[in-house]
């Protein structure tokens, strides 16, 4: 009898204004009953035109415009555009801003993460564990407007350099904080990471196989949470990740929890590698000047780093001129956002949030 | 490694390549647009199952569709590229063979105007569906 019953489909707008969509994102959800049958994603309400933009704009006038498109890692977004460039100006970089960049960008991606376990946690219904880590996260921005200013949009790196040496007394500061956050973590964890309801929303809930993960081009922890060992500081090397001892973090289900637990043990990650730069740290004074007009050779590179959401791929073309005459920038949280239809259908219209979480998109990415 | 995947290419299909080119050690390929779908096949066959990413370029006098290809198993990475009328740029979609490349070419669609044939759901997606001309051509006038 049960299968008489009719029923019809309902079609759910969430969003553009949701406070689990982490942004400006509407998601058109058709659902039987309470399962979700299709989920699209309908984004571009950020849209500011950035690659247009860049045609407009010199080299070196769209750095801060590489602030604004991940906002919560913006030092990464820096160092992505200024890679790509110092690859095709062939520029070389002082030892000791090398290092530099790599506390910077390791910093950024302790940040970023942290705010993730918070939305996460707060998507789920808790909100304690928001407080915990955005308490910890203050510390990261005090370290970042100690060196630039800035706590949020740092206009930071150069090519060839950082806009300015750390200033006296960050060493101290730095190492104070990554011994305060290592204490913490486990605390994070029993609050949070062990808790049963949290295990029971996110354990074997929206998983992704390896193949289709990689088939949809998922990037950073949404595709090691596949088990995919990818990532960009490995795999095509740059900078100088090779001389710290750190392993990519791997966790093989697939599921909300995998892409969980490799953020958050990234974190410890990170940590070591920031460790080790400032024992390593070259003394001296950072001398470093940037030419005052900055011109490209002719030609093109493709440049990607390792993001804190994922592969983020910088294309330029430059015609030899002040500006580039064509700028790409690959995002992973757009691409990211591709494969969400195919990891929601079937599962709950609760479960939408969860997963969307998981893959910790930002909008300012997105939309571009 | 490149040179393997290039002999690959140019044994299978013969008339396809139109030039090669190393740009920072990655080998370039430029294909016929009519064969870039088989080329695909072939080159995701052989390990190349990541897509990572999909862009166009207007060179004025033609648009340059560009694809990054990465065979993650053996770290190889590859740029296959297409040259296509200005006046009516038009290529067959690859979403069957990445499904990662449904967004990519909705993005190139809305913002440089290029079609992709066969496409599950060609329409804009960054610029709301209403708007006219593809801002990255070099010829668009910015509205006020």
């Amino acid at each position: 009898m049960s299968s008489r019953i009719r029923t019809e489909l309902v079609e759910v707008n969430m969003g553009p204004q949701h406070p689990s969509t982490h942004g400006v994102l509407r998601l058109a959800v058709t659902l039987d009953g309470e399962v979700v049958v299709e989920c699209h994603p309908d984004v571009g309400y950020l849209h500011r035109g950035i690659e247009k933009l860049a045609e407009m704009r010199s080299w070196i006038q769209f750095i801060p415009l590489t602030d604004r498109l991940d906002y919560l890692a913006s030092m990464l977004g820096n160092a992505a555009y200024i890679y790509a460039v110092e690859k095709l100006g062939a520029i070389e970089v002082p030892e000791r801003a090398e290092y530099i960049r790599i506390i910077m960008m390791e910093l950024q991606r302790v940040a970023s993460h942290l705010v993730f376990f918070g939305t996460m946690a707060l998507d789920l219904g808790a909100t304690t564990p928001f407080l915990y880590s955005f308490r910890e996260r203050e510390d990261v921005l005090d370290l970042f407007e100690m060196v630039c200013g800035a706590r949020l949009t740092y206009n930071y790196f150069r090519p060839g350099g950082v806009s300015r040496d750390l200033p006296a007394g960050f060493a101290e500061k730095c190492k104070a904080y990554i011994k305060k956050q290592r204490s913490k973590l486990p605390e994070y964890d029993d609050l949070f990471t062990n808790n049963q309801i949290f295990i029971a929303r996110t354990r074997n809930v929206g998983i992704i196989s390896a193949e289709d993960a990689i088939n949809y081009s998922l990037s950073g922890p949404s595709l090691r949470g596949s088990g995919v060992a990818y990532d960009v500081r490995t795999a095509d090397p740059y900078s100088i990740y090779d001389r710290f001892d750190w392993h990519v973090i791997t966790y093989p289900t697939g599921d909300v929890m995998s892409r969980f637990m490799v953020r958050v043990m990234e974190i410890r990650q990170s940590l070591n590698i920031i460790e080790q730069a400032l024992d390593a740290l070259p003394e001296g004074e950072l001398k470093y000047k940037m030419p005052p007009r900055l011109k490209l050779p002719a030609g093109e590179v493709y440049h990607h780093i390792e993001s804190a959401r994922g592969d983020v791929g910088v294309y330029l073309v430059s015609d030899g001129g002040e500006k580039p005459y064509r700028l790409k920038w690959r995002a992973p949280s757009f691409i990211n956002l591709g494969a969400l239809n195919s990891m929601v259908k079937g599962w709950k219209v609760a479960d939408i949030v969860a997963i969307l979480g998981s893959l910790d998109v930002v909008l300012g990415e997105v939309d571009r | 490694m490149s040179e393997l995947t290039e002999k690959l290419i140019r044994d299978s299909f013969p008339d396809a390549v139109v030039e090669t080119s190393d740009v920072f050690g990655t080998l370039n390929v430029k294909i016929t647009p009519a064969s870039l779908v088989g080329v695909c096949e072939l080159l995701h066959e052989n390990g190349f199952d990541y897509l990572a990413d999909v862009t166009a370029i207007d060179w004025q006098d033609r648009i340059e569709v560009v694809y990054q290809l990465t065979a993650l198993e053996r770290n190889e990475k590859l740029a296959l590229r297409v040259d296509l009328n200005r006046d009516k740029p038009e290529i067959d979609t690859v979403t069957p063979i990445w499904r990662g490349a449904n967004y990519q070419e909705r993005e190139v669609y809305d913002l440089m105007g290029v079609v992709f044939a066969g496409h599950p759901e060609l329409r804009r997606i960054l610029l709301p569906e209403d708007w006219e001309g593809y801002p990255l051509r070099k010829d668009y006038v910015i509205p006020d």
